[in-house]
């Protein structure tokens, strides 16, 4: 298993199940998200990945019938954010996400990104424009849209679009970001500059991203986990994983031999 | 295995047969298409031809600006500013009862009701739409205005007020149906998205669900604002039949639609003035749900967003 | 940390409060609604249940209030009602399939269209006065059931073709996709598969029509209908040959609402509770309707799943 001695773990998995009705979707999942590091979960369409990554902000609370069980334990403080006691919205709050589909919205840029600040009740204006140009700025957005912060954010590409919702993300300093295949929807130039400004954003921030390109995997993360059929199959260092998988079907999803 | 002969009992249509049945069946129907086009047609036709024999007797100058609207009195004045006010008081009264609570309704209906509690709710405010207007005037009449009157002393029998807040309640299931449809359609990746950024439902309401769909929500309104300019049963019932230059809603005043029914319930002569003033009262009333409506169609595509 | 944390818990309760105010609004807003109604449905049945009685509904209109009756009335409104269904229904439906199955992209179909659309928003009393030039004078048809019949007809219009459409538009493409290949023609493939499919959803828009016309004053009054009618029209069927008589098309008429609005507009009490028991028959007729209309669509989702 992964060497977790000299660096922080950020968050822990333990026993995670998760039902949707009846159905489980997710078994005994353990795993670690190390602090400033990309962790990436891999695997083939319906194994589970973007059903674990949206058990990190309580997404799944928002429509009845789905149930945890076993824990998220964030941080040194060892609280279970899966917890019923724990409000979703305080998890929320904490752990931002960034969508497959960019999903602006239908407001100016500089609004997209204000959003999460005035959902905190921020108010002070010099304060929220501080914040914006930072997040922007962090998104490698700034130049693009400065002149045109007021703008409709419908009104930028497909790859500007995804890099405002992450700058939206980033405006509210998360401790986490979920990214559910944040470039599947872009070209591959698009696709470039999210990827070296994910390597870039995890000197500030933990990274968590399901992707289901490999070879994204291996380029932005330093650890991986293979999913299969609502399970982490194999769970490693990504170089590690990728040069000496230790298990068959990680070799065979790897190798591309898969069904 | 027995071999069966398959019987056709009747002969198909030949080819050329068929057609030409298929293409006169697409004719008729387009003819009963085209209804519509000939009753629009014949509704502008009509409001025009008797509205023009009006105006060789009265000037447009005198219609818009005299104050006084008296065409069955010796001395007859024919301004439509006095019927044009009690359209728009109780039209405002309305509006103000049913684009927020419409409004508030609606976003409760979308955002907030349980399953249960909008299949229920649903039908019962559908149900408030298929009350015959006569019946809420009725209802205006002799009991909202008694009850006004008991805090409201000096209001008369006849007001614009009751007329108006009856009008209101009466509209707010076209208004609320036809936001909670424009809210519900709002995508649900933008909805993810602000509670991914921690908004309770009201915020994701208030600042996202409502102005993507602010398109469709000013859609309703202006459906709400034409249902209650040419409302006509109610405001003939509660708010009186007097023609009065008044901006108080407090006040007994006809409205356009009051009096064309005034007008009707006695025997006018076939092609009279005072029987071409109803036409002219029509085309005025046809043309400010025209400008309304055309002022709305701008407004929702000046917002209209694309998810 | 600890103290951002501590901040964001109170940032939260301070949103949930609001929330739960919200909700609080919102419930309330909607039952004004639904409290008007029930208010009115009471107050209605109070003042007009007493004076409900088999005297009221067989008698003619009278000076007394205590012997009125509604008789003419209810027999206008249904007489009226057939030549609206009969005038409205096979045009509305006819209209819809054509906007849907067969119109193409061209001016002519998107100015039939926009017709439709702004048809359905042009206030009821305009029609009442399409009616008084055109059937009442220019036609000569008369201030007569027929006259209020096709008129409420014009004015149900737009209400089936928009309901008709909308049910076309659920059945999918593959069921029409299916009936061309087994050879079917277009029309066909809409008299067997398309329209059978979409007939419930269909009714339902019928219903809610009429239930609106049964309602509608304003319009009736403009062409002239009477509020004091003592004889009923000429009955449609008869003992001897031909059996079938149309002299009723051209009988004048009363209906129930303006029976109601007339009793409304006296100023004798009396007359009032008059206007209240013709109310409760009114939206007896009217809710009847629409309860049976929502019912339907219920079904028909319930069981329909393409």
């Amino acid at each position: 298993m992964v060497e977790t001695t000299s660096i922080k773990t950020k968050a822990k998995v333990h026993n995670l199940n998760f039902y949707y009705g009846t159905v489980q979707a997710l078994k005994n999942i353990n795993l670690l998200v190390t602090e400033n590091k990309v962790t990436a979960l891999i695997g083939p369409s319906g194994c589970g990945k973007t059903t674990l990554l949206r058990c990190f902000n309580r997404m799944h609370d928002l429509y009845s019938g789905n149930r945890y069980e076993g824990e998220i334990l964030l941080d040194s403080e060892q609280i279970n954010i899966l917890s019923r006691r724990i409000d979703p919205i305080e998890v929320r709050m904490r752990i931002s996400m960034v969508f497959q589909k960019p999903n602006p919205f239908p407001k100016s840029i500089y609004e997209n990104v204000a959003y999460g600040l005035r959902v905190r009740g921020e108010s002070r204006r010099s304060i929220i424009d501080e914040k914006v140009e930072q997040a922007l700025y962090n998104a490698a957005l700034w130049d693009e849209v400065k002149d045109r912060l007021y703008d409709l954010a419908f009104n930028l590409s497909g790859g500007q679009q995804q890099r405002l919702c992450i700058a939206r993300a980033l405006a509210t300093n998360p401790e986490i970001i979920l990214f559910d295949e944040p470039t599947s929807a872009l070209d591959p130039i698009s696709t470039s500059s999210i990827e070296s400004l994910i390597t870039r954003l995890k000197e500030q921030v933990t990274i968590l991203i399901v992707t289901h390109n490999m070879q994204q995997a291996a380029r932005i993360s330093e650890y991986t986990a293979f999913m299969y059929i609502g399970e982490i199959i194999e769970f490693e260092q990504t170089k590690h994983m990728f040069t000496h998988p230790a298990k068959k079907q990680t070799e065979d999803y790897i190798r591309g031999r898969f069904g | 295995m027995v071999e069966r002969q398959i019987q056709l009992t009747t002969k198909p249509l030949s080819p050329k047969l068929r057609k030409v049945r298929e293409k006169a069946i697409e004719i008729l129907l387009f003819l009963a298409a085209c209804s519509s086009v000939a009753t629009t047609i014949a509704i502008i036709g009509i409001l025009v031809y008797e509205s023009i024999t009006f105006f060789r007797e009265v000037s447009l100058v005198n219609f818009l600006t005299d104050t006084q609207w008296s065409p069955l009195f010796d001395d007859a004045h024919y301004g439509i500013l006095p019927l044009l006010s009690g359209t728009l008081v109780t039209t405002a009264v309305a509006l103000s009862v049913a684009v927020p609570l419409g409004t508030i309704a609606a976003i409760y209906l979308s955002e907030f009701a349980p399953f249960r509690l909008r299949e229920f709710i649903k039908p019962c405010l559908e149900l408030l739409a298929g009350i015959p207007t006569v019946v809420y005037g009725y209802f205006a009449l002799l009991f909202v205005t008694p009850l006004l009157q008991t805090f409201l002393w000096d209001l008369p029998g006849f007001n614009m007020l009751s007329a108006g807040i009856v009008m209101g309640v009466m509209i707010i299931p076209y208004v609320s149906s036809v936001s909670e449809d424009a809210m519900r359609s709002v995508p649900l990746h933008l909805r993810e998205g602000s509670y991914a950024m921690g908004a309770t439902r009201l915020q994701t309401a208030l600042k996202v669900i409502f102005p993507s769909a602010i398109s469709g929500i000013t859609a309703a309104y202006i459906l709400g604002i034409s249902r209650a300019v040419g409302e006509t049963m109610i405001v003939a019932i509660a708010a009186g039949l007097q023609p009065t230059l008044t901006w108080n809603p407090m006040n007994e005043a006809a409205t356009i639609t009051a009096y064309i029914v005034s007008v009707s319930l006695g025997d006018l002569p076939h092609g009279s003035l005072e029987y071409q003033t109803i036409f002219a009262a029509g085309l005025t009333l046809v043309l400010m749900t025209l400008v309304f409506n055309i002022f709305g169609y701008f407004l929702s595509r000046r917002y209209r967003e694309k998810y | 940390m600890q103290q951002d944390l501590q901040q964001v818990k109170k940032i939260i309760i301070r949103n949930k409060l609001w929330q739960a105010i919200f909700a609080v609004v919102g419930l309330l807003s909607v039952l004004v609604g639904i409290i008007t109604l029930i208010t009115l449905v009471l107050d209605l049945f109070i003042d007009g249940l007493p004076r409900l009685s088999w005297q009221f509904l067989t008698s003619f209109p009278s000076r007394k209030p205590e012997e009125a009756g509604i008789l003419a009335a209810w027999v206008g409104t249904v007489l009226v009602m057939i030549v609206t269904a009969i005038a409205a229904i096979p045009v509305g439906i006819a209209s819809g399939i054509y906007l849907e199955e067969y119109a193409g992209k061209n001016w002519l179909t998107g100015l039939i269209e926009i017709n439709v659309t702004n048809l359905a928003g042009v206030p009821s009393i305009i029609y009442g006065l399409l009616a008084l030039g055109l059937f009442v004078y220019q036609l000569n048809l008369g201030e007569s059931v027929l006259t209020a019949g096709l008129t409420l007809a014009l004015l149900v219009l737009p209400i089936v073709i928009v309901t008709t459409r909308e049910a076309l538009r659920a059945v999918p493409n593959s069921i029409r996709e299916a009936a061309y290949a087994m050879g079917a023609s277009k029309w066909q493939a809409i008299w067997d598969h398309v329209l059978p499919y979409s007939i419930g959803s269909i009714l339902t828009g019928v219903i809610i029509g009429l239930s609106r016309a049964v309602g509608e004053t304003a319009p009736l009054i403009t062409i002239g209908a009477l509020t004091f009618i003592a004889f009923l029209p000429d009955p449609p069927i008869k003992a001897e040959f031909p059996y079938i008589s149309f002299s009723w098309l051209q009988a004048p008429f009363t209906v129930m609402p303006i029976q109601m609005f007339n009793w409304v507009s006296r100023p004798e009490p009396d007359f009032q509770f008059n206007a209240a028991a013709a109310g409760v028959v009114l939206i007896c007729m009217t809710l009847g309707m629409n309860a049976l209309a929502i019912y339907l669509r219920y079904r028909i989702r319930k069981q329909i799943k393409w």
